[in-house]
């Protein structure tokens, strides 16, 4: 049986999480087919994918802004005729992928690591200080697939099927609006390189210091919660346990005391870089290179050794 | 408006978990138990509504051990007017989980269902969008805030790009993130009065539930340690070992 992923669209471009996804499906055996819903979708990308067979587009105003209710009308027929659906987990995947397990009677199964065989899958638990692998005994499996477990499927040069189905109507919930942070810097979950501050930084102004050094390095920028809360920078920057999860190749974390919601959100990372003043600080238990320093003077210095 | 709110009573989280040396759990004996954060909030918001006179009635509702009365009562502190307990020892998954809140919702008839986005132990993050599901009502997962106005929620999600507004005509099931609120302290008058205020057991069968796991947990383990790192002395240091040694930088 074939393997159906969900794409995320970004203002109608694919979600660079949902490349990972696909290679997460294609070690569950079958081919791998993608739906597009969107409205005034462009599926040529999406064919693009070496690693996909089939590209289902649904195109329609109901699926303008990815609401969980259209989508899992959408769904559902389809979803009896493969062995899993999958999407990343993201906020995207999060919201949609419960709704339509429940209404096919699945237990979901969220944020896998790793893929064992076709039913057998692990996941992290307790804010990843346990991995758990566990066996489904329902004939569909629903999945969400964590991005920075599976490396990024190619997104070229490949030329699958493209078939157009109906979309679905539009549900009850009505979107109002949104306010998206605009960045030129990388997308936080994708980047090579991840600049992070918390509440060491003391406000939003010292923050703009940490762009600085993100302009240097390329660098995309997070934030513990501590932060957020504090109203430094936008919650779409939250790197955690209940926020994005990263494992970039160096990340580099300021002021960030490294409680254990903030660590399981970095801990993958290649490379981790630590600059605090406090040095029983527990980020320096998973930093690599840990500096005890004031983080205003060695900031300014390391911006400048660039 | 009755509001019903679920709450799960978890490992603190602030305790250190320890994976069991047989690979089958973490260990859970003799450690700090509290509610789930984010139904914390959830219960802390559906008491805002009820003081801002938009609800009438705030009903907790936790499915576990005989324990998680405790965790119904500090629901109660806050200001939740009643509580259910659907008592089981079992381990419940979400999707079991979501079908004893069904049919809680269908005894209760709540307008509005507040829960916590994820619970902290098994951060499975499903309940939400599956009780919504199962009771075909719209969902607004994430919410950093909520107004209800004209018979709808309007829910400002906490999305990846930033955050994104919804209106969810009522009844409706809304997932709460972090910044929703900051929960109260429970001060001790609160508590004692908490202890009056009315409980009831039911179980899943009670409710024509069957809770069998879906997923068998064939084992837990710990992951793999980072290797201890070392301290760089100043700013010079630290960029000659990530250019040299790391080579993440060039």
């Amino acid at each position: 049986m074939s393997v159906l992923v969900v794409a995320e669209l970004h203002g109608g471009h694919i979600a660079p999480a949902t490349l990972h996804a696909v290679t997460a499906a294609t070690q569950l055996g079958g081919e791998v087919h993608l739906l597009l819903a969107g409205h005034n979708v462009d599926p040529a990308p999406a064919a693009a994918i070496p690693a996909v067979a089939k590209v289902l587009v649904a195109d329609g105003e109901a699926h303008a802004h990815a609401l969980a209710e259209p989508l899992t009308a959408l769904l559902l027929p389809l979803a009896p005729h493969y062995s899993h659906v999958l999407a990343a987990a993201t906020a995207f995947g999060k919201n949609l992928m419960p709704r339509l397990a429940a209404l096919l009677d699945v237990q979901a199964i969220s944020e896998i690591t790793a893929v064992i065989a076709a039913d057998t899958f692990v996941r992290p638990i307790y804010a990843g200080n346990a991995l758990a692998t566990v066996r489904s005994s329902d004939t569909l499996k629903v999945l969400t697939v964590r991005a920075t477990a599976f490396a990024a499927a190619a997104a070229e040069g490949g030329s699958a099927m493209i078939e157009t189905i109906a979309p679905a109507d539009a549900g009850p919930a009505r979107f109002v609006g949104q306010s998206l942070t605009q960045s030129a810097r990388p997308e936080l979950t994708s980047a090579r390189i991840v600049v992070a501050g918390g509440r060491g930084l003391g406000g939003a102004e010292p923050f703009q210091m940490l762009e600085s050094l993100a302009d240097k390095l390329g660098a995309a920028i997070g934030a513990s919660r501590a932060a957020v809360d504090a109203g430094f920078v936008p919650n779409d920057l939250q790197v955690g346990q209940t926020g994005k999860i990263v494992a970039p190749e160096l990340y580099i974390a300021v002021g960030i005391s490294g409680a254990i919601q903030h660590v399981a959100g970095m801990k993958d990372s290649k490379v981790i870089v630590a600059i605090n003043k406090d040095e029983e600080a527990p980020i320096f238990q998973v930093a690599d290179y840990g500096l005890v320093a004031d983080l205003f003077e060695a900031l300014p210095e390391l911006i400048k050794a660039l | 408006m009755k509001v019903l709110v679920a709450v799960k009573r978890v490992v603190d989280y602030n305790v250190r978990i320890r994976v069991k040396a047989d690979g089958s759990g973490v260990e859970t004996a003799d450690v700090k138990f509290s509610a789930n954060p984010f139904d914390e909030i959830a219960v802390e918001e559906a008491v805002r509504l009820k003081e801002a006179g938009k609800a009438t009635e705030v009903i907790a509702v936790s499915i576990g051990p005989a324990q998680a009365q405790d965790t119904l009562r500090a629901a109660l502190g806050i200001g939740a007017d009643r509580a259910i307990l659907v008592r089981t020892d079992a381990e419940i998954q979400p999707l079991a989980v979501a079908k004893i809140l069904k049919a809680v919702a269908e005894r209760e008839s709540p307008d509005l269902i507040l829960l916590g986005k994820q619970a902290i132990d098994d951060d499975s993050s499903q309940v939400g969008p599956m009780l919504a599901a199962l009771l075909n009502r719209p969902q607004g997962t994430f919410a950093s805030k909520l107004t209800i106005e004209d018979g709808a929620a309007v829910v400002v999600r906490e999305v990846d790009g930033g955050l994104e507004t919804l209106s969810l005509p009522l009844p409706a099931v809304v997932t709460t993130d972090l910044r929703l609120n900051e929960p109260r302290f429970i001060s001790l008058p609160n508590m004692m009065k908490a202890k009056k205020k009315p409980m009831e057991t039911l179980t899943p069968a009670d409710l024509g539930v069957d809770p069998s796991p879906r997923l068998t947990t064939l084992k837990v383990e710990e992951p793999a340690k980072r290797k201890a790192g070392i301290k760089v002395a100043s700013v010079a240091e630290l960029l000659d070992k990530l250019k040299t040694e790391a080579g993440v930088i060039r």
